[in-house]
């Protein structure tokens, strides 16, 4: 049991890079829309990527009863350094191996971070992660089996997945960077440490990942670290900028 | 695209990092370069029947399914879905279309007495949702214990005319 409750800066850090990660990657996913690999995965793809802006903006209410500004606000109209996504949800595109690679490491992590939420001592937050664990099933599904389709396709297709894996893996690892709250966090049992996330994922991913023939770049991968801490990569500005253009025409403006 | 946008531009800016190039066009893709379809069937309630609601091009069962739980289910409506591989399907021709001609007058055949049927059945269902209701609650968990269904349903009624219902609790 908690021997303290969380203080709210603490809940406020946690709640902003749930949101900005599933906001940032949703939006770089739906830069897929339309241009698919084929018509019934274009589909699926953005259809994710919207339901996971509909995650991202679930946190951000909930950071809106703690103070933090409305949801088009905070998700919009924020300083570029004051971001909390991490660098590996930022990153480019790149070609359809990187984001799914990317999609499915993301979503093994967000779906054991979703499990742990379940059992957090923030009721707001436990019962939003419950809500959110049963759509994530889907996301977490085509992820794996689109990965391990590749994994044992053609020669080709399981050369360009190694090598997406091989970029994508230690950026993934920057998904549990520690910020100043993440030890505040575990003794009140909102979530548990970064650590102990990591670990689980390293796990789940590790024996997934080489049970399909692939090679993980354990041993000698450098986490991608900063985003959590106002130290973005090269690639969040252009991104704020190009997702933020037409809000910042006219932010009054009402739909 | 705007009109001052230099040509080979797009105002999405998407088209622009994927460096194409549509003034010189686009070769396009070889025909026939599709994966194979499989018909979708999904289930709205458990115990209902399968309905076909369309297809989807997928290389083996476990995409397409991946795939029509995205075209045919996403906003929520289904409980299961079915995929069948389009080449296991088997079908009459349409040149054999005679044999589903009628020769013969066989209108005695047609279900005109049943006009309210779609609505006895609602009703029924309807009742049934009460009566499993009124039982779950009159029974509270008894180990060992029989259940006696208090639901009989009866419907009266002639071709055209309002249905009357009836419902009589089991003596």
């Amino acid at each position: 049991m908690s021997t303290q409750t969380a203080p709210a800066d603490a809940l406020l850090d946690l709640l902003t890079r749930l949101a900005d990660d599933d906001l940032l990657l949703g939006h770089r996913n739906s830069e897929w829309t339309g241009m698919g690999p084929l018509l019934e995965e274009d589909i699926a793809f953005a259809s994710m990527a919207q339901d996971q802006i509909g995650h991202a903006l679930a946190f951000y209410e909930l950071a809106h009863a703690l103070g933090a500004p409305a949801p088009d606000d905070y998700a919009f109209l924020r300083e570029p350094n004051a971001y909390k996504a991490c660098h590996f949800v930022v990153a480019p595109i790149g070609d359809y191996a990187f984001s799914l690679v990317r999609h499915y490491l993301y979503d093994t992590a967000k779906a054991l971070r979703l499990q742990a939420l379940t059992r957090s001592t923030y009721a707001p937050l436990a019962e939003l992660a419950q809500k959110l664990a049963r759509e994530h099933k889907y996301h977490q599904l085509h992820g794996r089996t689109w990965v391990q389709q590749l994994a044992q396709g053609s020669d080709e297709s399981r050369l360009r997945l190694q090598s997406a894996l091989s970029e994508a893996y230690p950026m993934a690892l920057g998904l549990f960077e520690p910020t100043p709250f993440t030890e505040a966090l575990a003794q009140a049992g909102v979530q548990p440490t970064e650590r102990s996330l990591e670990t689980q994922w390293r796990t789940e991913t590790e024996s997934f990942l080489s049970g399909i023939g692939l090679s993980v770049p354990t041993a000698d991968a450098t986490p991608y670290l900063g985003g959590r801490r106002g130290y973005p990569s090269e690639y969040l500005l252009p991104l704020v900028l190009e997702m933020t253009e037409v809000i910042r025409q006219d932010p009054q403006a009402v739909w | 695209m705007a009109p001052d946008a230099p040509i080979g531009t797009s105002l999405d800016p998407r088209m622009n990092r994927a460096g194409l190039s549509p003034a010189e066009g686009f070769a396009g893709a070889p025909e026939l370069d599709q994966f194979q379809t499989y018909q979708v069937f999904h289930q709205t309630r458990r115990g209902e029947q399968h309905v076909h609601v369309g297809i989807v091009h997928a290389p083996n069962p476990e995409l397409a399914l991946l795939f029509a739980k995205e075209q045919y289910a996403r906003r929520g409506q289904a409980v299961n879905l079915w995929v069948v591989r389009t080449a296991d399907v088997f079908a009459t021709a349409y040149d054999d279309d005679d044999m589903f001609a009628p020769a013969t007058d066989k209108s005695y055949r047609e279900a005109h007495f049943y006009k309210n049927r779609e609505v006895i059945d609602e009703f029924k269902r309807r009742m049934d949702a009460l009566a499993d209701r009124h039982f779950r609650q009159q029974q509270p968990a008894q180990p060992g214990a029989l259940p006696t269904d208090p639901r009989r349903v009866t419907v009266k009624g002639r071709s055209g005319k309002k249905p009357t219902i009836v419902i009589a609790k089991k003596p």
